[in-house]
């Protein structure tokens, strides 16, 4: 498929088309669903210890009171697989068994589910049940037992786990200019707004679930891996989800927990998770132990990299992050040695947060990169200009497209940029860094269908999500313009798994695949129409049907048309299948998306507070499938950023294996008033190597090299190097100046 | 069980509640309205935000029993009919939101501050009045978290119908 | 939450006759009760709801203002006489929550907020506030958030409120009614206590005593409120600082300073107040001043850093707040 054929609708800034629907209160979210049936409202009672075996559990007390229908424990949950069963389909499909020994698994584990008529019964019955728990000693922080630390049998991402290339020691030695340092990133949550939610209803063995999930295919094979199931016989509906960023990629506790609660009443259950619940019951990015060592010639050039990093697994839960990947493929250099090594823990599940991998890998990398520049004197634009590779370091493969000089120098030019400048604004120390940005691209299989109605409306299905990403909007964009008819004409369906499956949302992969299938659809419906046309109409008999175009909404040849609604009618409604596949370009080249990004920081002179007053960032995702839904994104990937450079971590008391800041009062995302304008550019650009759209990801990109831009202009602000993250008001006390007057 | 009368978008209601119902349960469990969302339920994210005679509230934090009398007005209640009001309408034209979750509270919070600033009543960031500028807008509507990062386009769309009605 | 009974008050007779009943609490807002009754940390039998009892007005008097217990957080912000004569009180109030907690906090209810303690509020930790005797995780644990001043060896959680710093600061008083009938007045810097060996009480009122107006003397020449947190909005103070002060002759008058953030109390910083009163400002006094209030402060280990971040807020402050002073002159 050529460049031209796409030109027109695709691209445009289009209002979201369900945009009308969310700012009017009406687009249902999985708690927000209501049935024909009264839903029982179920709450989870959590495990005050993170390790051990519940001896009793007495439930009595809740089960007298009023309006409670049934408390679940494990002694009477319906039978399961046991958890982490029967994941050849990945962890996301696995077993997802809740409840189904006395085991503990967590701090925050549910030990009971309380069902009851209304929240307020559930609620307060669920504080009435007594466990008794033989605790055992669980290990929390992946330094204290490091020497339990094991390569993972694979990487998020299947990436290598390891990788050596050169003689790391021998060029380090010889590097002129050196620097290393140890960096801690801590838990994080991705705290979206809606908390994880689910209804399960029971009809004999069929479950239907309205959820809050990405990945509707694997979530149904883990309701059919864990309840023992066929896969056919689980249906999820899950048409708004209120944001995921990896932690609704597959089903967490609450989801399995409204099964249970579903086939003991009889009756639908419902299970909002409660903030505090989500902390526990639902994922959580893992902690990080970062160690950095860097080595460059007196001319600024790269000799040396090294990259580890030590994280925490959840048990038989096999997700590693992989940290150090994104530095393989950022810079050209004689030697570079990565490793991860993970010890596995009594802690919730650790899973994908927005960017596995180079949210913290980049955080830490690119603020060394910022040190080993600084070293050798040289600007840090510059200084990255000269390190571009000419292909990929470690596997030797041309990247698909790389602009990263084209994002550096527009983005210093975007910025103002004049180096990391430092000076002081009456009570603000004023600081300016930057940072490179480097993410994945990827593609997955994805299926999906076409139809013509009889009234010539055409409608979309697939299986895919909308967690916010614009989903609804660019695929109504792509089925338009390859049918040749106006946005208007077009309806996209998602969040079904009776409808056409796909990939889901997840690793910046959802529009490229999905897209890619509903344009092959689309052109499948349309060759068959115009097929069609060329057969139908006395006038056009022999004509050729690639002489034939649909526009508006009409088939034309010459001077006649044909309104396709005719031949909808016609044919009693017609419909086309399509499907997307990674390309062998995933295997033979590099593939990524790429940015740069500018911050400008303000430090009060008196408490270390910092204030981002700026942020600029310069982005190539090749092919812009909506300019106004992508800006978004970037956006909202900055504003992660933001979060992880300064404010976001989820504090264990690691005595307990116990999460204590678990609510949003203490847990900080930015604010309204934390985020600056932002300054967003987006590379215009047709990665033919990608996918037929020629787009690249674009969900995740903006929150790599965001974070390390901030680091690194607070360094700039005050000359530290905070090498903890979020950097906080007290790692800046001491480097502040002496006080005024 | 306790007696409660209140209107909700210019319906009176007459019902017997159990006083533990906040006022956003009741909306959502007793009368049917999802619109205003639950993202915290302890007033740590405005997805709750109602507006109670004129002011803007978190619906979560309020049991509903002490609504007695009150005129409540949610998401379902901001339209002009049956078109969108001027600040659902910016909402969508400057992409204000992505997942949409935060949305109702976002826009029942910005319709009340569009009134709070024709009062003039301060932020902290006010000087001597109150001006038109990001940052007003930026630090009145901090209590509603988007997770999103929707917050830019928020400001530009709050502007806009600001700046429309001066 | 546990089931409970609720009525709504007309007078404060009624009210104080109502919450003589075994467990039971006034509502106000209920920003925080509700908050709290959720968790069942708070678990009333009874709620009297007092949020419509005759005292939202906000009365000029001699001197001062007498401030309804009921007038939201966001009107008394709002009111004119208070953003022109007690700035101090008006920006604490405007630093504390969102638009939407302020419209339903009230003045009353606001000085009487629960610690923001993360052991307090996880029923599952040992925490001498929520269930006296159990022990306090927060010490040694995670404690950024708490006492640098006045804390014991059974709690070190810090009072949250910004309003009550102002308060303090500004020398206010609260009149209350007593349950067995009668008013007191208390100064807003007697209303709370330290913890001690019984954390679990915060406050000097007693059971039923309800707090009805909040009053302020003659405005300070010159006040400020700094508050020092993580986000730009919407966050409890890491610390503030509230000060109020008049100038006679280049001199320090009846000079007022409050802490917030790092005690069990608004902390009237009297011991540096004793050091500036009657003096002329100089940032040697300052230092003094502030080493002087600070010469017992004691870090749990992750607050440390706010006792060097006090001492430099408070010389800072005061240097703003004279150089500002002598600029004007």
């Amino acid at each position: 498929m050529s460049e031209h054929e796409f030109k027109g609708i695709i691209g445009q800034p289009l209002d979201r088309v369900d945009g009308p629907l969310k700012v009017s209160g009406q687009a249902t979210y999985a708690a927000d669903w209501r049935g024909t049936t009264p839903h029982l409202i179920g709450y989870i009672v959590e495990s005050p210890v993170a390790k051990g075996r519940i001896t009793s559990i007495d439930t009595k007390a809740a089960e007298s009171c009023e309006g409670v229908r049934a408390v679940v424990t494990h002694e009477n949950a319906p039978s399961q697989i046991p958890f982490g069963e029967r994941d050849k389909g990945g962890r996301f499909a696995q077993s997802h068994a809740v409840m189904r020994s006395n085991e503990v698994r967590h701090l925050g584990y549910p030990v009971a589910l309380v069902v009851a008529d209304t929240l307020e019964q559930a609620r307060h019955a669920a504080l009435l049940v007594k466990v008794e728990i033989d605790a055992q000693d669980g290990i929390f922080n992946p330094e204290t037992h490091e020497d339990q630390a094991k390569a993972p049998d694979g990487l998020d991402g299947s990436d290598e786990v390891d990788t050596e290339d050169g003689d790391f020691e021998a060029e380090y030695a010889s590097a002129g200019h050196r620097v290393e340092g140890e960096f801690h990133t801590p838990s994080q949550h991705a705290a979206a707004m809606e908390p994880h939610a689910t209804v399960a209803e029971w009809d004999g063995d069929k479950l239907t679930v309205h959820m809050s999930i990405q990945i509707l295919s694997d979530g149904r094979k883990a309701f059919a891996n864990t309840f023992d199931i066929k896969p056919e016989d689980v249906h999820i509906v899950a048409p708004f989800i209120g944001g995921g960023f990896g932690s609704k990629l597959g089903v967490h506790n609450e989801a399995i927990l409204a099964a249970h609660g579903a086939k003991l009443t009889g009756q639908p259950v419902r299970i909002a998770q409660h903030r505090r619940n989500v902390f526990s019951n639902g994922p959580h990015r893992p902690r990080h132990r970062q160690r950095l060592k860097l080595g460059a010639d007196e001319n600024g050039k790269i000799l040396a990299i090294h990259h580890d990093a030590l994280s925490i697994m959840a048990r038989d839960y096999p997700f590693a992050e992989a940290a150090a990947s994104p530095t393989r493929a950022s810079y050209a250099t004689k030697a570079m040695r990565t490793q991860h090594r993970v010890v596995e823990g009594d802690i919730p599940k650790a899973d994908s947060m927005r960017a596995p991998g180079e949210a913290v890998g980049t955080l830490t990398f690119e603020s060394m990169i910022d040190e080993l520049a600084h070293s050798c004197g040289v600007d840090p634009v510059e200084f990255r200009v000269r390190n571009e590779p000419e292909m990929d370091p470690h596997s030797g493969k041309p990247f698909s497209t790389r602009k990263m000089r084209r994002c550096l120098q527009e983005g210093a030019e975007k910025f103002g940029w004049q180096g990391p400048v430092s000076r002081r604004e009456g009570n603000w120390l004023i600081g300016h860094g930057m940072a490179a940005a480097i993410r994945p691209n990827l593609m997955q299989p994805a299926e999906a269908e076409i139809e013509l109605s009889t009234d010539g409306h055409l409608t979309v299905r697939l299986d895919m999500t909308d967690i916010g990403t614009g989903t609804y909007t660019i695929l109504t964009q792509i089925a338009a313009e390859t049918m040749g008819v106006a946005p208007e004409h077009v309806t996209v369906k998602l969040g079904d798994t009776d409808f056409p499956e796909t990939c889901g949302s997840g690793g910046s992969f959802g529009a490229g695949s999905t897209g890619t299938a509903v344009a092959d659809a689309a052109k499948s419906l349309k060759d068959d129409l115009l097929q069609r046309a060329a057969k139908a109409d006395g006038e056009w008999k022999g004509a050729n049907s690639k002489d034939l175009r649909i526009e508006g909404a009409n088939i034309v040849l010459g001077s006649r048309s044909l309104p396709i609604s005719e031949l909808g009618e016609r044919s009693g409604g017609l419909s086309a299948k399509g499907a997307a596949k990674p390309g062998k370009e995933h295997d033979t080249m590099a593939q990524y998306s790429y940015g740069a990004q500018f911050a400008e920081v303000a430090v009060d002179a008196v408490t270390g507070e910092i204030r981002l007053r700026r942020l600029t960032g310069v982005f190539d995702a090749g092919r812009i499938l909506n300019e106004k839904t992508a800006r978004s994104q970037l956006m909202g990937g900055m504003i992660f950023g933001i979060g992880a450079a300064l404010m976001e971590e989820s504090l264990m008391d690691e005595r307990y294996g116990a999460f204590m800041n678990r609510d949003l009062a203490e847990y900080h995302i930015a604010v309204n008033r934390d985020v600056p304008q932002l300054d967003i550019h987006m590379v215009e650009g047709f990665d033919e190597n990608s996918n037929p759209l020629g787009s690249k990801g674009i969900g995740e990109l903006g929150i790599c090299g965001a974070g390390p831009a901030i680091a690194n202009a607070v360094f700039a602000a005050t000359g530290h190097r905070v090498r903890k993250f979020p950097i906080h008001m007290e790692h800046l006390l001491e480097s502040l100046p002496p006080l005024d007057g | 069980m306790h007696p409660l009368r209140l209107t909700v978008n210019g319906k009176p209601h007459d019902l017997e509640i159990d006083p533990r119902v906040s006022l956003l349960d009741l909306l959502r469990e007793n009368l049917s309205m999802t619109g205003s969302k639950k993202g915290c339920d302890h007033g740590q994210c405005g997805a709750c935000t109602v507006i109670v005679n004129g002011r803007r509230i978190n619906s979560c934090l309020s049991l509903a029993v002490t609504h007695e009398g009150d005129d409540v007005t949610t998401i379902e209640g901001t339209a002009d009919g049956e078109a969108l009001s001027p600040l659902q309408a910016a909402f969508v034209k400057h992409d204000a939101f992505q997942c949409g979750y935060c949305t109702p509270g976002q826009i029942c919070s910005a319709t009340a501050l569009l009134d709070e600033l024709k009062r003039g009543e301060p932020s902290v960031v006010t000087k001597e009045k109150v001006e038109l500028v990001d940052e007003e807008i930026r630090e009145r509507m901090s209590g509603n978290l988007c997770r999103c990062g929707a917050y830019n386009n928020i400001v530009d769309a709050i502007l806009e119908v600001a700046e429309a009605r001066t | 939450m546990r089931p409970f009974s609720y009525s709504r008050v007309a007078d404060d007779k009624a009210a104080v006759a109502a919450a003589g009943a075994q467990n039971a609490k006034f509502l106000g807002g209920g920003t925080n009760l509700v908050d709290l009754m959720k968790h069942e940390i708070e678990r009333p039998e009874t709620l009297v709801d007092v949020s419509r009892l005759p005292h939202e007005e906000i009365e000029q008097t001699e001197s001062g203002l007498r401030i309804g217990a009921a007038v939201t957080n966001s009107a008394l912000a709002a009111d004119a006489v208070v953003r022109e004569k007690y700035p101090l009180l008006s920006t604490a109030l405007l630093s504390g929550a969102t638009q939407q907690l302020r419209n339903r906090a009230t003045t009353g209810g606001n000085f009487l907020q629960r610690t923001r303690c993360q052991y307090f509020y996880d029923t599952q930790r040992a925490c001498n506030k929520r269930e006296p005797g159990s022990g306090c995780d927060a010490i040694g644990g995670l404690n950024r958030f708490h006492a640098i001043l006045g804390a014991s060896e059974n709690c070190i959680a810090v009072h949250p409120s910004d309003m009550a710093v102002a308060m303090v600061a500004l020398g206010a008083d609260a009149e209350t009614v007593l349950p067995q009938g009668g008013v007191r007045t208390i100064p807003a810097d007697a209303l709370h206590r330290l913890p001690g060996d019984t954390p679990h009480i915060d406050h000097q009122l007693a059971q039923g005593e309800l707090i009805t107006h909040v009053v302020l003397h003659k405005a300070p020449q010159y006040q400020m409120y700094r508050k020092v947190r993580d986000r730009s909005s919407y966050a409890f103070a890491v610390v503030s600082i509230g000060i109020a002060f008049d100038l006679l002759e280049g001199h320090f008058m009846k000079i007022r300073i409050a802490f917030g953030g790092v005690a069990h109390k608004p902390w009237r910083a009297a011991r540096a107040e004793e050091v500036l009163e009657g003096k002329a400002p100089s940032r040697a006094l300052f230092e003094e001043a502030a080493d002087a209030e600070l010469a017992e402060a004691k870090g749990q280990g992750d607050n440390d850093f706010k006792i060097p971040l006090m001492r430099r807020l408070i010389v800072a402050s005061l240097t703003e707040m004279t150089s500002a002073q002598e600029k004007a002159a």
